[in-house]
């Protein structure tokens, strides 16, 4: 910068307190902006060497005009600027501030958890509504949809289910043979990893994977077609948006899981049975074992639990997604609430199921 | 006639293997508004994107202030991207800050302003554009020209020499699209910037622009450049049917 504006003291007989010169710029300004501030208001500028300014330099200028700095001898073409932000209008008062009192925040709190409780009852009810009029009538259902869901829901996330539960079924054996070995008792690895497997483990790991990965691609998808207004374009062509997006994965979402379930379980044991292979329980032992320890009750058990925790996990996604508000950063918010309700609806669900199944005495 | 500002020479641009534009060169001068235009498909906002730098020419190089913005790289580059604000064709405003804290954003990372003079400058663009009132809406409380109002205000935040603008008018209804027109011409007449517009709308052409490079698909590259009454009177069929707004299929 050559030629960057500066501020001096004017000449004793030149009628003014201080002289502006130079290139009144957006980094000028900078420099210039703290020294202006202290200048009294009754200061008087001569402008005449400013032979450039812009919006920043121009912002200066309208500051110190404002506070009745007198300002003289700007280039007419200068001065354009500056009446072009109208100098004399007063600037509009300051943003309120972002952060309400207290009792202001509890009364938004509940204003907002009120409506998003009614959202949700709307969507529950709208959502059966649609479920119980495919009963009576199928062919409502977009079954090229469905299978589409059905394959992102399921077929695609096989391979994380199988990865996890692959691990889950290494890391329970192990850890638990490990000890048991002292007592000579190994061999009830196979019972503990049956039964944990088949009647929670199974369930609860694929729905939380459902949750990260096919929760959070409803929830992210559905709220960008909000932001879109692409779910407008379906209300005005006069299609049911539960109808159309929300059914197929609904419904995708309470048969895939329990296949992923099955899948998760019969991989975590296989896993379970090579490291007790190592341990020298024969894998005849390990099935025994296992088929001996756990009924179809428990399998049942499990698969309906898995059926109930891949309903939630769609359905909650597809509300989240929904209820998506304007601009990017709602669906990051909507998928992030999707993941994070859907974790927690799912521990609430499967402790309520746990005492459900002990007084039926599955 | 200034200096040229930036000079386009011999730009090939497209996307993969697909060529669509060709020997695509002109200069445009400090001070002046130039505008793009041509038929849907032409090439107009791709050629702009080239301009600004967000794609690599397959050939041929767009100067802009006599740096080459494709080939720099680091602090040189940083240097010519402050030389330039873009208003996208959606506003491309961040939707969780408000208008003012959309503007005021390149003020606080590329300044040495203050908290006090940021808010000043801020507001002050926000009331060269119009939209002081609503300092403190978000992007989705406002319509769609006071969005790409709001965009404008934000490209001119740290005052640049050139304004690139992807069809401000696009989908407003006439009488925003005659404000913003103003509103383009006010601010190459007050603030002395160089804008690149592009458009389709000839009622803007003729309202906001010093020159007008047209261009054409079939052609892949400029067929007409003249200043808008230059162009009206081009005897180029392409450019009279695009100038009397007909079809090019029976």
């Amino acid at each position: 910068m050559d030629n960057a504006a500066t501020l001096a003291p004017s000449p004793a007989d030149s009628g003014t307190d201080y002289t502006l010169s130079g290139e009144l710029d957006l980094a000028a300004a900078s420099q210039l902006w703290p020294q202006a501030r202290l200048l009294p208001d009754t200061t008087r500028i001569d402008a005449r060497g400013v032979n450039r300014c812009d919006g920043a330099g121009a912002a200066l200028l309208f500051d110190l005009a404002r506070r009745g700095v007198h300002i003289s001898g700007l280039d007419p073409a200068l001065q354009h600027l500056i009446d072009a932000l109208e100098p004399d209008k007063p600037l509009a008062g300051a943003l309120p501030p972002s952060k309400q009192p207290l009792i202001t925040r509890l009364g938004q709190w509940a204003q907002e958890w009120i409506a998003d409780l009614t959202e949700q009852i709307t969507f529950i009810g709208a959502a059966s509504s649609a479920l119980a009029g495919l009963v009576r009538r199928p062919r409502d259902l977009r079954w090229r949809d469905f299978l589409t869901q059905c394959e992102l829901t399921g077929a695609n996330a096989l391979p994380i289910v199988a990865l996890i539960s692959f691990l889950i079924g290494v890391i329970l054996s192990f850890q638990s043979a490990l000890p048991l070995r002292q007592f000579g008792a190994e061999i009830f690895v196979a019972n503990l990893l049956g039964l944990s497997l088949i009647r929670e483990m199974g369930p609860l790991i694929t729905a939380i994977l459902l949750a990260g990965r096919t929760g959070a691609a409803f929830a992210a998808e559905i709220g960008t077609m909000k932001v879109n207004e692409e779910i407008n374009a379906l209300v005005t062509f006069g299609f049911d948006p539960i109808r159309f997006l929300v059914l197929p994965r609904l419904l995708a979402g309470l048969l895939m899981a329990p296949l992923l379930t099955v899948c998760a379980e019969v991989i975590g044991l296989a896993a379970g049975a090579l490291v007790l292979e190592g341990f020298g329980i024969p894998f005849r032992t390990f099935v025994h074992q296992v088929t001996s320890f756990t009924d179809l009750h428990d399998l049942l058990g499990g698969l309906f639990k898995a059926a109930i925790f891949g309903l939630e996990v769609a359905a909650i996604g597809c509300l989240r997604g929904l209820s998506t508000g304007a601009g990017a950063s709602a669906v990051g918010s909507s998928t992030t609430r999707a993941v994070v309700q859907t974790l927690v609806i799912l521990v609430v669900t499967d402790g309520v199921l746990a005492v459900i199944y002990y007084q039926l005495g599955i | 006639m200034s200096a040229p500002l930036i000079r386009v020479d011999h730009l090939r641009c497209g996307y993969g293997e697909r060529i669509v534009l060709d020997e695509v060169s002109f200069e445009v001068s400090a001070g002046e508004v130039l505008a793009l235009l041509g038929g849907s498909g032409c090439g107009k906002s791709t050629l702009m994107k080239h301009m600004i730098g967000l794609y690599e020419p397959m050939a041929g190089s767009v100067e802009i202030g006599g740096d080459d913005l494709a080939s720099a790289s680091g602090d040189l580059r940083e240097r010519i991207l402050r030389r330039f604000g873009v208003m996208y064709q959606s506003g491309a405003l961040f939707g969780s800050m408000s208008v003012l804290d959309n503007v005021r954003l390149p003020l606080e990372s590329f300044s040495d302003l203050d908290a006090a003079a940021i808010e000043l400058v801020a507001r002050l663009k926000l009331r060269l554009v119009g939209l002081e009132d609503f300092a403190g809406f978000l992007p989705s409380e406002l319509s769609g020209g006071m969005q790409k109002r709001a965009a404008i205000a934000r490209a001119m935040a740290l005052d640049p020499a050139i304004l690139f603008l992807d069809e401000p008018s696009a989908g407003l209804d006439p009488v925003t699209s005659a404000g913003l027109d103003a509103l383009i011409r006010r601010l190459a007449q007050s603030q002395g910037m160089t804008i690149v517009v592009v458009t389709h709308e000839l009622t803007s052409i003729n309202a906001i622009a010093d020159r007008a490079v047209m261009l054409d698909r079939e052609a892949k590259g400029i067929i007409a450049i003249g200043t808008p009454a230059e162009l009206a009177r081009n005897e180029d069929i392409r450019v009279q049917r695009f100038f009397l707004r007909e079809a090019d299929t029976p």
